[in-house]
């Protein structure tokens, strides 16, 4: 790690003018659990780090006025084992279920989970000059890809890891941040951005916005399923969530895109209708349609098929078929180190 | 003229990048360390204190062999920095045995030999003396569950699920003692 000062104010506004004010740079620590790595990796050299752990008010969990707050620094294990959370919005509790290992929730608060940096392997080596470490190429797109975006990625094809973020995108939450301008509330989507629009970074905030509250509204029917390799403790190959609010259904998918990533496609094929088995899997077709995949992450397709379909029925409560039968063209011959 | 000193409070962490002195509370004892702000406190508990039961392991919070409590839980002493840990409740390996008597967990993992190498030991006796406080009855789903993020690289795992077991049962017969 490079060395760096250590302050610890007792409000956001100091916290966030600590950011801004530092001459070497600085980067806010919540629990750790992703920031430490990126130090020891030197992906991030910041002079300074602003602990958030004296900051009051930021932990708990409560029910107001329809919504759940959740304090920036309740920590994952708290949304997963809250009775209000897996009452009111199983999706999340279900999603920080399913994140790292018991170690991992106990210390990882929810704005360091959704304000954690992609796990791509040329992302976190030092090594590789990457476009998201300031440097001029992808190396996903000639090098390994299995792990890689199949939507919405390019020029950089990182995935976003938080399986959080997939929770509450379609839950419909919004995030509420506090930065030089004061307080603001945004849409969780409008947390995220593509990298199309700024490769170095995946979220909208700026350096010294900090995450404040995390606002669920309460009640939705939903459903978070996640496909990893290890069971352990794997970060999503996929991942999907699905709300039946009274909105309509929202639809999520992790683990495919730079963000988390939204379909509209699948929410309008299952419309307004009770859900059935065949809308549940056309739904899923439809999420999928606009998939490009890279070299090595074309098994991704049918996987997040599978799984969105899966999560649609779970949430609806509608119990599943089977898989539909697989359509009769033949499958595409394979080139030599093609697909894992 | 020597002035005398009196000796300075620890301040809180703050100030310079080259140290912080910090009032650490380690197995029930308090201890003051000065040290780098970017010290974790697996650096500091192993080389600023001497405590060398918490093992180094792939320092990504994959493996859980630097698993330390704070607070009765479970976390990775690898992740986190010494200086956001002032105050807390932390007990290492060398906090579980009470003087010469080891705790039925340490007792049970020798008896099953649960250890092979070693390595990973120090890390699972923790993580499985945080469950057995909070169920004195785990089953074996909650045991797999609770240890899930600690690795074995000998693979060792059933022997030592036979432990927590044994040693869950030993407490509940016994009684508290021994250790924190
Ligand atoms: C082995 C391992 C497995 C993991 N598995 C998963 C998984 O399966 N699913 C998953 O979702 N995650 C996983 N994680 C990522 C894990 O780091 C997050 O889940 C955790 O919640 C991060 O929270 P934190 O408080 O520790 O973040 P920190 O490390 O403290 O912060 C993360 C980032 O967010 C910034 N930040 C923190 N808090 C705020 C805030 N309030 N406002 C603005 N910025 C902030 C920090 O500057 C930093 O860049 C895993 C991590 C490890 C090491
Ligand atoms: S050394 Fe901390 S988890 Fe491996
Ligand atoms: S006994 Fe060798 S790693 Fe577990």
């Amino acid at each position: 790690m490079r060395a760096f000062e250590y302050l610890s104010p007792k409000t956001l506004e100091a916290a966030s003018a600590a950011v801004r004010t530092a001459p070497e740079g600085a980067r806010i620590i919540a629990g750790g659990q992703d920031l430490l790595g990126e130090l020891k990796e030197r992906i991030a050299t910041p002079g300074r780090v602003v602990s958030l752990k004296a900051v009051p008010g930021l932990r708990g969990i409560r029910e107001e006025s329809g919504s759940l707050r959740i304090g920036a620094l309740a920590t994952v294990q708290e949304v997963a084992e809250s009775p209000l959370v897996r009452e009111k919005a199983p999706a999340l509790a279900e999603a920080a279920t399913s994140v790292g290992t018991p170690q991992i929730r106990a210390l990882g608060t929810v704005g360091g989970n959704l304000c954690q940096r992609p796990r791509c392997w040329y992302y976190r080596l030092a090594d590789f000059p990457c476009l998201k470490k300031g440097g001029g190429t992808c190396f996903a797109v000639e090098g390994d890809s299995r792990y890689h975006a199949i939507l919405g990625g390019g020029p950089c094809h990182i995935v976003h890891p938080s399986d959080l973020a997939v929770a509450l995108v379609a839950l419909d939450a919004s995030v509420e941040v506090v930065g030089a301008k004061g307080r603001r509330t945004i849409p969780i989507a409008d947390l995220y951005a593509l990298p199309a629009v700024d490769a170095s970074r995946e979220t909208t905030l700026a350096p010294d916005e900090i995450v404040a509250e995390v606002s669920v509204p309460a009640g939705a029917r939903s459903a978070f399923r996640k496909f990893r390799e290890k069971l352990s403790l794997d970060f999503a190959v996929v991942a999907a969530a699905v709300a039946l609010g009274p909105k309509g259904p929202r639809v999520a998918l992790g683990g495919v895109a730079p963000v988390p990533w939204r379909s509209r496609e699948a929410e309008a094929a299952l419309g307004a209708k009770p859900v059935t088995a065949e809308s549940a899997a056309a739904a899923a077709t439809a999420a999928l349609a606009p998939a490009k995949p890279l070299k090595n992450n074309r098994y991704k397709v049918p996987l997040a098929c599978a799984v969105l379909r899966r999560t649609i029925l779970a949430a609806a409560g509608v119990a599943d078929p089977g898989p539909p039968a697989p359509p009769a063209t033949p499958a595409p011959t394979k080139k030599a180190g093609e697909d894992f | 003229m020597p002035e005398a000193r009196t000796p300075k409070k620890p301040r809180r962490a703050r100030g310079t990048k080259s140290a912080v002195h910090l009032l650490l509370r380690v197995n029930g004892e308090d201890r003051e360390v000065t040290t780098a702000p970017h010290r974790t406190l697996l650096e500091t508990l192993r080389e600023d204190l001497g405590l060398t039961g918490t093992k180094h392991g792939c320092e990504l919070g994959e493996c859980g062999t630097c698993t330390v409590l704070v607070d009765g839980q479970p976390i990775l002493s690898c992740l986190a920095l010494s200086a956001d840990y002032e105050g807390r409740e932390i007990t290492t390996v060398e906090g579980m045995a009470d003087g010469a008597q080891l705790h039925p967990l340490q007792e049970t993992f020798a008896d099953l030999g649960a250890a092979q190498c070693g390595y990973c030991t120090p890390g699972f006796l923790l993580t499985a003396k945080a469950l057995l406080e909070e169920k004195p009855s785990p089953s074996r789903e909650e045991i797999r569950e609770a240890l899930a993020g600690n690795l074995c690289r000998c693979t060792g795992y059933l022997k030592i699920y036979e432990a927590v077991e044994q040693a869950a049962a030993r407490m509940r017969e016994e009684g508290p003692r021994g250790g924190r």
